[in-house]
């Protein structure tokens, strides 16, 4: 039994926007609100929700990106909730980042070779020659070839930088790597390279994985334990088939059956759960329950109390007033 | 949006407040010199400076000296010059407003219309010659130094081809009020207005050609396309309006101070009495007073015309409006 | 009621000359729905682009033959195409944040293409206006009229660019990739009201995507593009039950599963997109096909039947 190698709780992010002087005076947005939840060595945590639900915000967190406004956060047992940037450089070489955009994440004017020894030549004291060698072995475990260093980005496909990208995260060996939204920009076919060699990556260098995405299918192929979030806060969380099979939240069976499916035999035998209306603005937070603005089983309850993330059966967390029972098996 | 408006009104009397006690601190708190001395000017008798001194409150801590002042210039208006014995201070510039005013604003009229029109052409025909073409004009009117070609239209019009038909209209320099002959203060700013428009004529018709191509490239023009609207419509209504933000900034700054005096070598070459060659007279005769006030005067108008631009956005662009 | 005839769309380059669209044909019949599915250089979106006339890249050369009823559109004058657009062919894009100008009300949006294509008054126009927004489900639609694109959500804007693409009532609607940049929950209600308006209007559509799921869903026949070509066609039930090219096939399997078993490692297609710079000859998918054979050096031809595919593999 192993110890839980990040710790998130209670954590919350709220911004302000705006001044005193304007129109609105000082709103303040939402972004995060009291999520909770452990991150075991090995696994891999998919974050999946839509827009203004604080995933990427979550993930930003985890690596300290942003400060926190309030909760804690335990790497490897230290609490970094309120490091500085100082005390967080030894930290950043166990914590890494993979983000979204492959075209805008590289420096369009350093060769892919000094992208990937930054990190090397930061964190570490390796000569010249040490850090060469360790580029190019760093390309081969990505599937790039040696010649690839003395390039530019822009020299290369979608897929290829994202490669790089990926290639600076496993630089220093870390043991976390956020990944958010690493292969929503790439094409179809593209994406389940990238995936595959995330896989692979994982077992080979025994990596823990934040996957942040809004592609379901693609959280649920790489993904140990899913946390769905809305507007801020996990509503159900558990292992990536159980979720799957017995979605328990209203959202994320309204989530689930709006997918469509590239299967035949699928159609029409599933029933679509469309959901009124846009998300609620994260500036003005619905009242109890987030959700209960579009749920198609909102009751008086869920208007005024809010609904706590409890444990259903051992693993399996939903924060919902009439959850679907998922208790039984079967 | 009057919210909006009354915010920028507040920001401008703080922003004005704060120039006044800069411009105090300038030129009365600085270590040194003698500020009764720089008043009375360079040869004033001791009875003078002594006048000065009690006048002004120099035995008085700075905050007295400073709501003097500023009571001087815009409550009693009885600042008087040293230097020019005794002449009115805040009536000799307010004279010499309306001959700013009068040069800058048809000189506007006429820089704004004309780039209007390069940008619009100059984009329109983006790529061939005609583009080309005026962008090089632009190019050359940006080079012109305003004295020289001021001088250069003065010397043709005033000497070399003054009696041939073309030129023979134009008056001698100087100018004259249009209460009293509207048709000769028309004419003695006909030239002025060329030579001074022809600079930013070539500026801004460049920068809205550019403005124009920007936008062009936009998604909502693809949109607009699908539509099955004219490139002409797409052309003006779609894409002008967008780009006018940068024209419009722009214009605001040039504007503000322009009418603060900027001018001066305008003013200067074609004889024109305005806030600027008051100015200039005043720095070559070290009037402090003078100075002092035409200061203030021209940082107002800068503050004045950035919040007239604010109000231009908002009617322009209104994803400001609600910002 | 579209009919399409080996259109090529090249462009010239400083580093040569780079087809985008390499010999496509392919009918869309009245009230139909053809989903084109490809990737990234797939050439789906110049094609239509060139069907609807807007490429406007003064590189461009476009070769080939568009008939719209009868009319051929390619060499059309600008003028003619531009009262067929937005009248009777119409098309609509993939980012709802950026489609619409920033300047002017949606109403007003609206209204403009009324009244481009109409011989109507403005408050005609403006009615007009606001029974579209009421028709695309979006709420209160007189107050909306008045608002600006920054007040509205991305869904709704793209609400509002349906709309406004349906207001004169196509007879074609040409949609890119419509729900991409869209939350599943929104893309969910999108389609939907796809549904809905081709009942009402009976506009045929031809809906662009990468997305094999929204296929399934909406489309009646599909068209499958890789690099400039088309590689296969036919009915929707055909190509899911039994696509025929190797491409077709690789995608579909590549698509991670969301129900079932897990597979421990996606099946992915090797390589990436050739270069559609310097082409080399042959079939362009054979360098990353597990079926290739030397037959491959030269290039398959598409058969001309409802179903067909253009791969040495398939019995003609």
């Amino acid at each position: 039994m192993s110890a839980p190698l990040l710790e998130v709780v209670d954590v919350a992010k709220r911004f302000n926007v705006g001044t005193r002087f304007s129109r609105q005076g000082v709103r303040t947005v939402h972004a995060l609100d009291g999520v909770s939840f452990t991150v075991m060595p090995g696994e891999t945590i998919g974050l999946v929700g839509e827009s203004g639900c604080g995933k990427s915000t979550l993930g930003r967190c985890i690596t300290r990106l942003y400060d926190l406004t309030s909760g804690t956060l335990r790497f490897a047992g230290t609490d970094i909730s309120s490091l500085s940037q100082r005390q967080m450089r030894p930290m950043r070489r166990r914590i890494q980042m993979v983000f979204q955009d492959p075209y805008a994440s590289l420096n369009p004017r350093r060769r892919v070779r000094d992208l990937i020894a930054e990190p090397l030549r930061v964190h570490t004291t390796m000569s010249e020659v040490e850090i060469g060698k360790r580029v190019a072995e760093l390309l081969d475990i990505v599937g790039l070839k040696p010649d690839h260093a003395m390039r530019f980005p822009h020299e290369f496909s979608g897929g290829q930088r994202q490669r790089i990208g990926i290639a600076r995260a496993i630089a220093l060996n870390p043991e976390l790597i956020v990944l958010d939204e690493p292969v929503s920009a790439l094409d179809v076919s593209v994406q389940a390279q990238i995936v595959n060699l995330l896989a692979d990556l994982q077992e080979r260098l025994n990596l823990t994985y934040i996957f942040i995405a809004h592609d379901l299918s693609v959280v649920r192929q790489v993904s140990t334990r899913i946390a769905v979030m809305y507007l801020g806060s996990i509503v159900e969380m558990g292992s990536a088939d159980d979720i799957f099979a017995r979605p328990a939240h209203p959202y994320t069976q309204a989530l689930i059956s709006a997918v469509p499916l590239p299967d035949l035999a699928a159609l029409g035998s599933a029933k679509r759960i469309v959901l009124t209306g846009d998300v609620p603005s994260p500036v003005n937070p619905p009242s109890g329950c987030r959700f209960h603005t579009r749920c198609p089983i909102a009751q008086d309850r869920c208007r005024s109390e809010r609904p706590v993330l409890t444990e259903q059966v051992p693993g399996r967390t939903v924060a919902c007033h009439f959850p679907t029972d998922v208790t039984s098996t079967g | 949006m009057v919210y909006a408006l009354l915010q920028r009104l507040g920001q401008m009397l703080f922003v004005m407040f704060g120039i006044s006690v800069l411009v105090f601190l300038i030129f009365f708190a600085t270590p040194g010199a003698d500020p009764a001395a720089r008043i009375a000017g360079r040869n004033a008798s001791p009875e003078v400076l002594e006048a000065v001194r009690k006048s002004f409150g120099f035995d008085q801590p700075f905050y007295v000296q400073y709501l003097t002042m500023m009571k001087k210039i815009f409550i009693t208006g009885d600042l008087t010059s040293f230097v020019n014995r005794g002449w009115k201070v805040v009536p000799a510039v307010l004279d010499t407003v309306p001959v700013t005013l009068s040069l800058v604003i048809g000189a506007a009229v006429l820089w704004v219309v004309f780039a209007l029109i390069i940008g619009i052409v100059a984009a329109a025909t983006r790529g061939s010659w005609i583009d080309k073409t005026l962008m090089v004009l632009g190019l050359i009117g940006i080079s012109m130094p305003v004295y020289w070609l001021g001088e250069m239209l003065n010397l043709i019009t005033q000497s070399r081809y003054h009696d041939t038909w073309m030129f023979s209209w134009v008056p001698p320099l100087g100018y004259k009020n249009f209460s009293d002959d509207p048709k000769g203060w028309f004419l003695t700013l006909v030239i002025p207005w060329i030579t001074l428009s022809i600079l930013y004529i070539g500026l801004y018709g460049r920068v809205l050609r550019a403005a124009i191509v920007e936008s062009l490239q936009e998604d909502y023009i693809r949109t607009a396309r699908a539509k099955g609207l004219s490139e002409t419509r797409i052309l003006l209504r779609h894409a002008l309006r967008t780009s006018l933000v940068a024209f419009v900034t722009l214009f605001g700054l040039d504007f503000g101070a322009l009418v603060g005096g900027s001018a001066l070598l305008t003013e200067v070459v074609f004889g024109l009495q305005g806030v600027g060659k008051l100015t200039y007279d005043a720095l070559l005769n070290l009037d402090l007073p003078i100075i002092m006030t035409t200061v203030l005067y021209a940082s107002f108008f800068v503050v004045m015309a950035n919040a007239v631009v604010d109000v231009l956005y908002m009617l322009i662009d209104p994803r400001v409006r609600t910002a | 009621m579209l009919k399409v005839r080996d259109l090529t769309v090249s462009f010239r380059t400083e580093q040569g000359i780079v087809r985008a669209v390499d010999g496509v044909s392919f009918d869309v019949g009245e009230g139909e729905l053809l989903g084109v599915v490809g990737e990234s250089g797939s050439g789906k979106t110049v094609s239509l682009l060139a069907v609807m006339g807007l490429i406007t890249d003064p590189n461009a050369i476009i070769a080939g033959s568009i008939q719209y009823r009868g009319r051929e559109l390619v060499g059309l004058k600008s003028r003619a195409m531009r009262e067929l657009r937005g009248k009777e062919i119409a098309m609509i894009f993939q980012d709802p944040m950026t489609a619409l100008t920033p300047v002017y009300t949606i109403g007003w949006q609206i209204a403009e293409q009324v009244l481009a294509h109409n011989n109507v008054s403005k408050s005609a126009a403006w009615q007009r206006a606001i029974d579209l927004l009421a028709e695309v489900n979006i709420p209160k639609p007189e107050e909306t009229a008045h608002r600006y694109p920054h007040q509205l959500s991305g869904g709704m804007r793209q609400r509002v660019v349906i709309a406004m693409a349906l207001s004169c009532n196509p007879a074609l609607l040409v949609a890119d990739e419509p729900t991409t940049a869209l939350d599943v929950t929104v893309q969910a209600q999108i389609l939907d009201l796809l549904h809905k308006l081709r009942r009402n209007h009976g506009s045929a559509i031809v809906f662009i995507t990468h997305d094999m799921g929204v296929m399934a869903e909406i489309a009646d026949r599909m068209l499958v593009m890789y690099a400039g070509r088309v590689v296969e066609r036919g009915t929707k039930q055909e190509l899911f039950s039994s696509p025929m090219h190797p491409y077709t096939r690789a995608l579909l399997d590549s698509i991670p599963p969301l129900t079932g078993e897990r597979p421990r490692r996606l099946r992915a297609i090797p390589g990436t997109p050739p270069n559609l710079l310097n082409r080399p000859p042959g079939c362009a998918f054979a360098p990353r096909c597990t079926l290739r054979f030397d037959k491959c050096d030269t290039e398959p031809a598409l058969g001309s039947g409802q179903r067909a595919a253009a791969c040495f593999r398939v019995p003609a």
